[in-house]
């Protein structure tokens, strides 16, 4: 009448087992579409690519585009500055990169306007090298946007762009 | 409530326990001891935990891309539908899975209406299932406005003009719940507030729903009180897990049906045309978990009347223990009251039908006869029912069927035949 | 396990209640009936036959009704017509979307992009109206989805026009259609034989296009249909197979003890 005594009750047998991992497989798959629908949709990765049209750039001047909605700096530098972050010994630097590879049109510097600190955007035409300086946590960074001082651990990200044409840049 | 004491095997367990006895807890949900006899019709509480649970989720997840503005509620759905990883899933799963909830609510109802599992001493569960059946009406009706379809927005003005058949205060009611003149933006986004905050009343009533099954503990097919834990009954888990879990699956093959193959079979065409304040649909149906209250509102001529009858036949029910006046509590045993079940079931159904249909002529007709025969079956037919039926022997207990009374032929066939239909 | 028969039994009884139900609100003329190939467990598009439909509904349709909810970029997505990117661009770029301010603060028009919604006929819904005699030609993004009869009542509308039955009085601007709630419609017959040219060398009759566009705004309300099919089956299957091993694990839990499951 009570527990049989043919079986132990813990035992775990095949089909027990096998229910379980069948169980533990479709929790898996099912719990995938709840995360993966914080991704970005079809609509914003659409808009992932934007035209800038910069013919009315002057050298030295700069301008801030919005791209995936964070801002992108696009600066028409002038000779000095390029001569200027072209002369930096690699050595100096905390993220050694070469402003060649920053800036393959060196007349055009295009990057995230985001310091890589903690994510502000720093001011245009500031700080010990007359670039770009973070007012969040004191970040300076030289004329190709390479970190030189401060707490920021890396330089300012080189978005992917092209130019389509000499007027306009696509960015992403 | 208190089974035995429990003592955590491990240190650790025991230190948290002793400051929060969560493993006291789980220690009684496992072991809860519940009739061995109950029968599928008993998968249905597990399986609206699951849909209250599913709803919850998938209703948070459409939250984060859904906008409550009468100008953009369409065109998010749009989004989601389109655009959102997997949006269409999650609002098909959302949508179908209000309707499941609520098959299954009628299901545990029903159940419930047959086995007699609200009497004493388990009124209060009952009551409670009651709140959240409410509860679950007004927040599918909610949720039904959100999308801001045709269906949406005339629902909508519908259910809240009833309110206007208040006398006196009626129209200031509508325009406070209107937040204008009529239904608009600020309706929208208080349905949206609500709707959220509502399945999480639900959740909080079910949790007392559950505590207070488990005071008296379950009720069972043949509905005579047993000794707990005894031979009668087995352990929740595994035994009841398992089986809950096997209901469950077979539930979520239907569910899984209407979601892949006819996600919108139970909504109404209208809905997918926007909201619009100028053109009233053809007819107005609601969804068809609330037709058989429709037919009743319906079916009185008179607005407060009708109104009235609506909401009483939700009250007949909630003073349900009382009206039924037998002591008895399994249908099994209470031949008479077994046919009248079925009625009122047939009576449900006919009225679910007719809502759907145009209030004219035979309809119309059919409609009333029905609505009368519901009130008739609770507040009639129960309350003499009980006291006149003549109810067939009681068994002792589950595991040995042994008659109450003397064990003579007749009463031993009656015996197998509720084995049999157990 | 007798008990479990009765409980889909009584699934079903419910259920078929319901459709009846749903059913009986559609009513009266008996729509044609086409063998669409989305439907069944394994519907599928007719790509050719949406790309097809997408020609029918940009040269005949587009004039009066909107696609607002639908994005250029849609046409090249996996599971629709499936253009190639540089034909959804080709596409876009022959619309011309606003776009701004620029930087003088001024709005300005550009070709549209993939990213770019279906650029509609008129600038709002009173427009519409005005220019249709009063009738607003409705959004078809979901139009086979709000209507009761689905793909077949669109087919059926669209090949239902005829005379008007003796002794029945039509205003100006008023069409007779077997298939329309009233039988009155206020847009004229759209389609007529080969006013489209199909690349693919279809013949384009009535009856094709119709099945075509049909198929198009099939689509157009539900863009995922196919996926959906296709992880239904899967998931319909997976349950299957779960239950059942859930089913003996039951039964093997249960034989701890006496009692039947």
């Amino acid at each position: 009448m009570s527990e049989s005594d043919k079986k132990k009750p813990n035992r775990r047998d095949f089909i027990l087992t096998a229910t379980t991992a069948a169980g533990a497989v479709g929790v898996g798959a099912a719990v995938w579409p709840l995360v993966d629908q914080m991704n970005p949709d079809a609509s914003v990765k659409a808009l992932a690519s934007t035209e800038v049209d910069v013919s009315s750039v002057q050298p030295g001047q700069s301008i801030t585009v919005i791209w995936r909605g964070k801002p992108v700096f696009i600066k028409r530098r002038t000779q000095d500055e390029i001569d200027s972050a072209r002369a930096v010994d690699l050595s100096e630097l905390k993220h050694p990169e070469k402003d060649e590879d920053r800036a393959k049109n060196p007349e055009w510097l295009v990057m995230l306007g985001v310091c890589t600190h903690l994510g502000c955007v720093p001011l245009t035409d500031k700080g010990d090298y007359n670039a770009w300086f973070c007012p969040c946590h004191g970040s300076h960074y030289d004329t190709s946007g390479r970190i030189r001082k401060g707490p920021a651990p890396t330089n300012m990200e080189v978005p992917k762009y092209e130019f389509v044409n000499s007027n306009t840049i696509k960015i992403g | 409530m208190s089974d035995h004491e429990y003592t955590p095997k491990s240190k650790v367990g025991k230190w948290f326990n002793d400051r929060l006895p969560l493993l006291t807890l789980a220690n009684h949900l496992t072991d809860y001891p519940t009739p061995k006899n109950l029968n599928y019709w008993w998968t249905f509480g597990g399986i609206l935990t699951f849909c209250l649970i599913t709803q919850i989720i998938t209703g948070i997840i459409l939250g984060m891309h859904y906008v409550a503005h009468a100008d953009l509620a369409f065109q998010s759905v749009e989004h989601i539908m389109r655009d959102v990883n997997y949006g269409w899933l999650i609002r098909y799963v959302h949508a179908n899975g209000a309707s499941m909830f609520f098959l299954a609510v009628y299901i545990h109802i029903f159940r419930s209406l047959y086995y007699g599992s609200y009497k004493s001493p388990r009124e209060v569960i009952w009551i409670i299932g009651m709140l959240i059946y409410f509860l679950m009406m007004a927040t599918a009706f909610m949720g039904y406005v959100l999308p801001w379809g045709q269906m949406s927005f005339w629902g909508a003005t519908v259910i809240t003009n009833l309110f206007s058949a208040i006398p006196l205060v009626g129209d200031s009611i509508t325009t406070w719940l209107w937040g204008g003149y009529s239904v608009d933006n600020p309706t929208l986004t208080r349905f949206f507030s609500l709707h959220y905050l509502f399945p999480f009343l639900i959740l909080g009533l079910v949790i007392l729903h559950i505590w207070a099954l488990h005071v008296p503990g379950n009720n069972n097919p043949i509905g005579i009180d047993i000794k707990k834990p005894s031979k009668d009954t087995v352990p929740f888990h595994p035994y009841i897990v398992i089986k809950d879990l096997f209901a469950l699956l077979i539930f979520l093959i239907i569910f899984a049906f209407f979601v892949f193959f006819s996600p919108n079979i139970l909504g109404h065409a209208d809905n997918y045309i926007e909201a619009n304040p100028l053109v009233t649909p053809a007819h107005i149906v609601p969804e068809w978990y609330l037709l058989p209250f429709y037919a009743i509102l319906r079916s009185v001529p008179d607005k407060l009347l009708g109104v009235i009858a609506m909401f009483a036949a939700i009250f007949v029910l909630v003073i349900l223990p009382w009206l039924d006046t037998s002591k008895v509590r399994s249908t099994v045993f209470r031949p008479i009251y077994k046919q009248f079940y079925w009625f009122l079931v047939a009576d449900v159904l006919i009225l679910g039908y007719v809502g759907a249909m145009p209030a004219e002529g035979l309809y119309l007709l059919i409609a009333r006869v029905a609505t009368a025969y519901y009130f008739a079956h609770f507040l009639i037919i129960l309350p003499f029912l009980g006291m006149k039926e003549k109810t067939t022997p009681l068994p002792l207990s589950i595991t040995e069927p042994v008659l109450g009374g003397s064990a003579d032929m007749a009463m031993a066939k009656n015996n197998s035949d509720y084995k049999e239909k157990l | 396990m007798k008990n479990i028969f009765k409980l889909i039994t009584f699934f079903t009884l419910i259920l078929s209640l319901i459709f009846s139900n749903v059913n009986a609100a559609g009513e009266k003329q008996e729509l044609l009936k086409v063998d669409w190939s989305f439907k069944s467990f394994f519907g599928k598009f007719d790509r050719a036959s949406l790309q097809r439909g997408y020609q029918v509904y940009s040269e005949v349709c587009a004039s009066c009704h909107s696609l607002k909810h639908l994005s250029y970029r849609n046409l090249a997505e996996k599971g629709g017509p499936e253009f190639t990117e540089l034909e959804a661009k080709a596409i876009a770029s022959n619309f011309e979307v606003t776009d701004g301010p620029n930087s003088d603060g001024e709005m300005f028009e550009r070709p549209a992009k993939l990213s770019d919604k279906f650029v509609m006929p008129y600038a709002n819904v009173q427009e519409a109206i005005a220019a249709n005699g009063g009738a607003y030609p409705p959004d078809m993004s979901v139009l086979v989805k709000a209507r009761g009869g689905g793909a077949n009542y669109i087919y059926s509308v669209l090949m239902g026009y005829e005379d008007p039955p003796a002794g029945m009085e039509l205003d100006d601007g008023v069409y007779y259609n077997k298939y329309m709630y009233g039988n009155k419609i206020k847009m004229a017959s759209p389609l007529d034989d080969d006013i489209v040219e199909y690349a693919d060398g279809t013949k384009a009759t009535v009856d094709q296009m119709a099945k075509d566009v049909t198929t198009f705004l099939q689509w157009t309300a539900e863009p995922h249909l196919e996926t959906r099919h296709k992880m239904g089956f899967r998931v319909i299957i997976y349950l299957t197979v779960l239950t059942i091993l859930v089913y003996f694990s039951m039964k093997k839990i249960w034989s701890r003890i006496e009692t039947k499951v």
